[in-house]
């Protein structure tokens, strides 16, 4: 829903990059993005390719490496991997506990990028 | 001439840079002592109904500005200002959330050093607005009755993010098969620590307990601040 913003913020940040190291050409840009985020791969594609258009990073692959969501039981510590879509009723499989903490999920970061 | 393919290290944040105006925006709050509320739900839960009633319950107390978010409309900053308070109208311009920068420049448009508490009614809906800082001290949402206890479930991050919940419109509990006790166990599966108010901004209940909470955390900043300054 919100790609185009985020698009933006990436794409600014892959420019940054490129000016720095004299990049010719950007052919991909591997990023970390927790399974918690609405973003969309196809849609994240689409706004980038619009906004690179003309660029060094024109044309360039977005690979996207999901973090799993996963849970940490508040008593017990027990770490669950969750999915998005099934999110009732989770309880903790060691001591039945329904309250957990965030461990990982909400990841939104920019690893590296392949270029010449 | 061979073309080599590198790989450049980037390591960045990807919302990096809202990321870093939202923290020097809350230095600077901390600084002035002003309390920033971001305050976010679906269309129609109730947003402006609550401010409404929060300024009534507290403007004697505190002084209050607000923020308030549309996508392309003045609607709601008009009934505000007519209360008298300080508001001003920030237009995200097809934007679906505010980021800290549209947040510094609103406030930069009212005279927010001489205020206690700003409330940014941030625009209603409760995907975008979870993903973007806007340098508030506490992030505050309303899920109201008719929208039904299974939100946790289809929005996670919003209630995950959130310091309190605030469930509106329990006038319509009645008329609805939405359970407080399964809401509560949804919402705690991610967020235990999350205060759960219940209000009406029809009736007024639970408008003196939201205030409570409000004017507690007020003062838990302001004295952090002041212990901080020393």
């Amino acid at each position: 829903m919100h790609e185009l913003p985020v698009m933006q913020s990436i794409f600014t940040t892959v420019l940054k990059h490129a000016v720095m190291h004299n990049v010719k050409k950007v052919h991909a840009i591997n990023l970390l993005v927790g399974k918690l985020s609405d973003l969309e791969a196809e849609w994240m594609q689409r706004y980038f390719d619009y906004l690179s258009d003309g660029t060094v990073a024109a044309g360039a692959r977005l690979n996207i490496e999901w973090v799993p969501a996963v849970l940490s039981c508040e008593v017990c510590h027990t770490r669950l991997e969750i999915d998005k879509a099934n999110l009732d009723g989770i309880t903790c499989p060691a001591c039945t506990h329904k309250k957990f903490k965030l461990v990982s999920g909400r990841e939104y970061h920019i690893r590296n990028m392949e270029a010449e | 001439m061979t073309r080599e393919i590198r790989l450049i290290e980037i390591r960045e944040e990807i919302l990096g840079d809202n990321k870093k105006v939202a923290d020097s925006l809350r230095t600077k709050l901390k600084g002035h002592g002003i309390f920033l509320l971001n305050l976010m739900s679906s269309p129609g839960a109730g947003k402006t109904s609550l401010i409404l009633r929060t300024i009534e319950q507290m403007k004697a107390e505190f002084r209050i500005g607000v923020l308030e978010a549309d996508i392309d409309s003045t609607v709601d900053a008009e009934i505000i200002a007519a209360t008298g308070i300080p508001a001003v109208q920030i237009r995200t311009g097809g934007f679906c959330h505010l980021d800290a920068s549209m947040v510094m420049k609103g406030l930069d448009a009212i005279d927010f050093p001489i205020l206690d508490l700003v409330i940014i009614e941030n625009v209603g809906n409760l995907v975008c607005p979870a993903e973007f800082d806007t340098g508030a001290i506490k992030n505050a949402m309303i899920l109201s009755v008719p929208e039904g206890d299974d939100k946790p479930l289809k929005y996670p991050l919003m209630f995950s993010i959130c310091d309190v919940l605030l469930v509106n419109k329990t006038d319509y509990l009645g008329l609805s098969d939405f359970r407080m006790e399964t809401l509560h166990e949804r919402v705690r599966t991610l967020n235990p620590r999350m205060t759960i108010i219940e209000t009406s901004c029809k009736t007024g209940a639970g408008i003196d307990m939201w205030s409570a909470w409000l004017a507690g955390e007020i003062k838990i900043f302001k004295n952090q601040g002041s212990v901080h300054d020393e």
